[in-house]
């Protein structure tokens, strides 16, 4: 079943690297949001706690989180295109375990998502981001991405599966775009008005934000580190539970 | 005979939709079955439900005597399946798609495998082109190579030529004539009498979701007719007096200017009648040959049946 995983998965890495060009479109939306707001908006902002200049190192694990929430339009399309072209069927009538169809999806979605994570993370070094984090917070950190990635992956196969086309696959990653906007990634939540504040204070993208941002400025992560792993890992419980579901049906 | 494929009491509705009401048909080993049937009549969701991609609602289907849905995996090593449209990677080349499959289906040399299925199907040259490239044909010939990646011994086939040009219709029935001779047992779909006709050992017509008639294709063409010569005249009385020259090729009126026989040789028959007319100096305006449609076939068959 690995083995039938990892085959399925490298053909869809083959499809990448003939068209370079979608990992370009994924990476290039978070370097631009990253530019303009270190830029742009940086110099203005005034966060408790982060000195001048210092802004970039505040925003950039959000910026992280949209390269792979971004990435995710392209894992929903890649499904969704394999279900409307009838591959999946073709896959379907072999005899292998059904779970190593979606879990080559799963293999490769993960696997670009990493690899333009770290394009945009070296980008952001590039432009100042500085940490004296230890190895053992990078390591988490890392795990964490690898995590969101994950979770991000599954949560696109529902949609993907219950889409009728390959844009109204893709859509549902501008959900969460949105999520982020409204979470602790660019500015304190503090700061929202009272209803906003409350959602962006207890919504699973602030937590996952938090966790890396306090790590790497080598901060107490306090509660933010637990509730992200459990957002991370009931959603994607539910997601991989309706997701198989759906495939066995289309 | 032995039964290699059973269906029995299949029915499969989608919402209110009856699509199949009680379809029951048996294949045996080392034979060709097509099932006939028009646009929408369930074809291709018998075949899906037949080859596990699909449940039914009712009734049962068995492979090598094995029920299909208890037993999917052990089933799905004995056959493939090839869906109505060709399904191919259009970004791998036609020998990364056949080596995918041949990995996937753990067969031992998927590189040798694939390449002898390419020379198999003449598609040694194209073997490294992209698919998007390749002509509806190849794309054709090479879903059917993928299926018989790991040559398994039942071939489900939806419309295997629809689609094709007549030279590669005709290379693609040898290719199925030739499976056949190899002893693989092979359940095809068609809207084509002529292909069942060419093709098939037995052929089961589907029609309002049941199997209407089934047969062999001399009993079904039996059934179907023969086809018609058709002569329109420039006068009803220019057609009365052709009645009288044609006597012995038994014509019947069609309106009041129109001719029609049985056209039991195309080309002998044709050029007698239309001798014979301008002889007696009454020629015809125009001639067709009218060959049984489907819907007319369909048509003596349901009557024949009920
Ligand atoms: N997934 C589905 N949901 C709803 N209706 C469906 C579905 N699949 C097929 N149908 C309906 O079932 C009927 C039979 O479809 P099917 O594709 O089996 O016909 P077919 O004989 O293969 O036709 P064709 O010759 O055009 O391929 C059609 O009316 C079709 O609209
Ligand atoms: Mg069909």
């Amino acid at each position: 079943m690995l083995k039938d995983t990892f085959t399925l998965a490298g053909r869809l890495i083959k499809h990448n690297l003939r068209s370079p060009d979608t990992i370009i479109t994924v990476v290039l939306m978070p370097i631009m949001i990253l530019l303009m707001m270190v830029y742009l908006f940086g110099g203005s902002m005034k966060i408790a706690g982060v000195a001048h200049g210092d802004y970039i190192n505040y925003v950039l694990p959000g910026i992280l989180l949209i390269t792979i929430a971004s990435g995710a339009a392209y894992t929903a399309m890649r499904i969704n295109v394999d279900k409307t072209s009838g591959m999946f069927d073709r896959f379907k009538s072999l005899p292998i375990s059904k779970v190593s169809v979606l879990g080559g999806q799963a293999l490769a979605s993960v696997s670009f998502m990493l690899i333009s994570t770290g394009i945009v993370l070296l980008v952001g070094v590039l432009i100042g981001f500085r940490s004296s984090a230890s190895v053992g917070a990078w390591v988490l950190v890392g795990l964490l991405l690898i995590g969101f990635a994950i979770t991000i992956t599954w949560l696109s196969v529902p949609f993907a599966l219950a889409a009728s086309s390959v844009d109204g696959a893709s859509a549902f990653s501008y959900i969460l775009l949105l999520l982020l906007f409204v979470s602790s990634a660019f500015v304190p939540v503090t700061g929202m008005p009272k209803p906003l504040h409350l959602f962006a204070e207890h919504q699973p993208m602030t937590h996952v934000i938090m966790t890396i941002r306090q790590l790497l400025a080598v901060q107490n992560v306090g509660n933010h580190g637990w509730l992200a792993l459990l957002w991370l890992a009931g959603i994607t419980l539910v997601a991989y539970i309706i997701g198989l579901r759906l495939y066995r049906r289309v | 005979m032995e039964a290699i494929i059973t269906v029995s009491h299949v029915q499969k509705r989608f919402k209110q939709q009856v699509v199949l009401e009680d379809v029951s048909l048996n294949v045996t080993a080392g034979t060709i079955y097509a099932l006939l049937g028009a646009n929408g009549a369930g074809k291709s969701t018998l075949l899906k439900i037949m080859t596990g991609l699909l449940a039914g609602d009712q009734g049962q289907v068995t492979i090598n005597q094995l029920p299909v849905t208890e037993n999917l995996l052990q089933v799905q090593r004995l056959f493939s399946f090839s869906a109505q449209a060709a399904t191919v990677d259009d970004v791998l080349s036609g020998y990364e798609n056949l080596v995918l499959i041949a990995r996937l289906r753990h067969v031992g040399q998927p590189k040798a495998a694939a390449k002898a299925l390419l020379k198999q199907f003449d598609l040694l040259q194209a073997k490294d082109k992209r698919v998007a490239d390749y002509s509806g044909g190849m794309r054709r010939r090479l879903d059917l190579a993928m299926s018989l990646v790991g040559d398994p011994e039942i071939l489900f086939l939806d419309e295997p030529t629809t689609g094709l040009d007549p030279t590669s219709r005709e290379a693609l029935w040898r290719t199925i004539q030739t499976l056949k001779a190899q002893g693989k047992t092979i359940f095809l779909t068609t809207q084509y009498l002529e292909e069942a006709d060419q093709l098939a050992d037995n052929i089961g017509f589907l029609r309002d979701g049941q199997i209407v008639a089934t047969g062999t294709p001399a009993a079904m063409k039996r059934l179907a007719g023969t086809d018609q010569l058709e002569l329109l005249f420039a006068t009803a009385a220019l057609c009365q007096q052709a009645r009288l020259v044609l006597d012995e090729f038994k014509p019947k009126m069609v309106d009041t200017t129109g001719l029609s026989m049985p056209l039991t040789e195309m080309v002998q028959t044709t050029s007698a009648v239309l001798t014979a007319l301008a002889a007696a100096d009454c020629p015809p305006v125009t001639f067709k040959v009218v060959t049984p449609t489907l819907d007319d076939v369909f048509r003596k068959l349901t009557k024949a049946v009920s």
